[in-house]
């Protein structure tokens, strides 16, 4: 009888006795097989050999804040995936864009979803944004030994605060690094091997007070420029009609945005480019 | 050490099942009906944080009445094993099923080897695609499950509740309709209302946890119908009941001949208090 299923005597003991509201401290006690970071880490960098997703952007503008990732993997100098996705809703009111192995990091972002989920239906009420931020690097320290091996996971998270204070802006960025640090970024933030690029490139085009659509092409932009400099980094496709992922979080929620819409702004980026002599 | 008197097994089932029906008639009702988009919760509940109605998964729902300590760990456990499931195979794998079955193995488990049985009823409602493939799973203090068409009433008064829901249940209505037939029930036993000590005859919007189960909505299906929301329902519920006395219904509601694969009985225009409490399926083992 597995662990995580209701046996003959019905719920096991654990799932009545504990009192709880986190997800992960549940599997801990009734399912620790089940959680990322319980597994023995790998004896040699095993880097080269698992896909690892790139780059991720988010910024944030006068309604709430934007993320987007691009959609290729690599695994050492081949392309594993053209169009793997890497930016996740978190919950109804933040998203998460994940760096690293990919197995470990779609896996995380899953059980994040799943604490996240499960403390709402047992508390009744959803976590604060710095709680859901914290939370997560919690989980990204339990990732550290693997993190040595090559199978580092960084990701980057961005949500509307509903308890922002007035005048504040309510889209705010976190980011991490292996250790589980976590800072919160001004405006912009970046990660993956193409993140140098993309963060120059947002230097020059993001402001504050940004409207939605001009955030947007900034943030499509600075994946463009990602792509035109990181090999590890796949530009937009139009042979392929693979767009970079982009979600927007504002007070009506997380929605991702069409890839016809993407696909307009990354046209309108290519012709300008195209334009300037190829000299953009 | 003292020795215990003997008691016969048959005694002390007794004793237990009398107890624990007594501690449960003693709280407020709670009626979950379906109508036409889904399940809909309705508990007499004072507290709006202490709920009697909860989420467990996308598609199912969860609602008890008795000690709010047992049931509310039950509800946890039953979130958490939903959760599990989910996780460690797929959302589409967390069914009704598999959650009243724990609940009925505990139920029946606790009811069997502890001295004090659970003060609990609960029920385990979960949506499906069209009308006919939404379950109201009932679960008893003992570990009996039984699966209901319809309706199900638990707690206080039930019996009454019942009888009031049998008589004025209708398949397929609408979220209005079927809100205020199920809040006519519950106040016309509350003594909150005008049936019991004088006061208002239907409860009010304060009173009540409304909850409900919308298969029109895309994942989660779960969602609480609270102030601002609940109370134009509410209100329009008290004119139509101020208008049309006790005879609002219509033929509108019924459909004039049973849809394809109701059970006999069911959807019969001329008889719409066929659509009772008659369980379907027959009671689970108890362990």
């Amino acid at each position: 009888m597995s662990e995580y299923s209701a046996g003959r005597s019905g719920f096991p003991p654990a799932y009545l006795d504990r009192v709880g509201s986190s997800f992960t401290d549940f599997l801990a006690a009734a399912a620790p097989d089940l959680l990322p970071g319980r597994r023995p880490v790998p004896q040699l960098p095993v880097g080269d050999v698992t896909p690892h997703g790139t780059t991720i952007v988010s910024v944030t503008y006068d309604g709430g804040v934007l993320m987007g990732g691009d959609r290729r993997a690599t695994m050492g100098n081949l392309i594993s995936s053209r169009d793997i996705e890497k930016v996740y809703p978190a919950d109804a009111w933040s998203v998460i864009g994940i760096a690293g192995a990919a197995g470990i990091a779609i896996e995380m972002v899953r059980l994040y979803q799943v604490e996240l989920e499960h403390y709402e239906k047992i508390e009744g009420l959803t976590l604060s944004l710095d709680g859901k931020a914290n939370r997560l690097a919690q989980m990204i320290r339990g990732n550290l030994g693997a993190a040595l091996q090559g199978l580092a996971v960084v990701p980057l998270f961005a949500g509307f605060d509903l308890d922002a204070a007035p005048g504040t802006t309510p889209g705010r960025i976190f980011s991490y690094d292996v250790t589980g640090g976590n800072y919160e970024e001004r405006g912009y933030a970046a990660v993956g091997s193409g993140s140098l690029f993309a963060r120059n490139s947002l230097k020059k085009t993001w402001r504050p007070g940004l409207d939605g659509d001009a955030a947007t092409r900034s943030l499509v932009e600075a994946l463009y420029d990602a792509a035109d400099d990181d090999s590890a980094t796949g530009g937009p496709d139009p042979v392929r009609r693979l767009y970079p992922i982009v979600y927007r979080v504002d007070a009506e929620g997380a929605v991702r945005l069409t890839d016809d819409e993407v696909a307009a702004v990354a046209k309108i980026i290519t012709d300008e480019r195209a334009a300037a002599e190829g000299q953009g | 050490m003292t020795m215990p008197y003997y008691a016969s097994p048959e005694q002390l089932m007794r004793d237990k099942s009398e107890y624990a029906r007594k501690g449960i008639a003693r709280g407020r009702s709670v009626a979950v009906v379906t109508y036409a988009d889904g399940v809909l919760f309705i508990a007499e509940n004072p507290s709006s944080t202490l709920h009697k109605v909860g989420e467990l998964y996308d598609r199912i729902g969860f609602a008890a009445v008795g000690r709010y300590s047992e049931f509310e760990s039950l509800r946890v456990a039953g979130v958490r094993l939903a959760d599990v499931r989910g996780y460690s195979y797929n959302r589409r794998d967390v069914t009704g099923r598999v959650i009243a079955n724990a609940y009925a193995q505990t139920l029946g488990e606790v009811f069997t080897q502890q001295l004090k049985p659970f003060e609990v009823e609960l029920c385990v409602a979960e949506v499906g695609d069209t009308p006919e493939t939404d379950q109201l799973y009932r679960l008893t203090f003992d570990g009996s499950v039984v699966d209901e068409p319809d309706f199900v009433v638990m707690g206080g008064q039930a019996e009454a509740v019942s009888a009031n829901l049998r008589e004025h249940f209708l398949p397929g209505m609408g979220l209005a309709e079927a809100l205020r037939v199920g809040v006519q029930a519950l106040s016309a036993v509350s003594p909150a209302t005008s049936a019991g000590n004088g006061g208002p005859s239907l409860l009010s919007a304060e009173q009540l946890e409304v909850a409900v189960l919308d298969r029109r909505r895309p994942k989660r299906a779960f969602r609480r119908i609270t102030g601002a929301a609940l109370r134009p329902l509410l209100d329009r519920q008290e004119e139509s009941a101020a208008v049309g006395g006790e005879e609002p219904h219509t033929a509108a509601h019924s459909p004039s001949v049973p849809q394809p694969g109701t059970p006999a009985g069911l959807g019969e225009p001329s008889a719409p208090d066929s659509g009772g409490t008659a369980g379907s399926g027959g009671e689970a083992p108890t362990t």
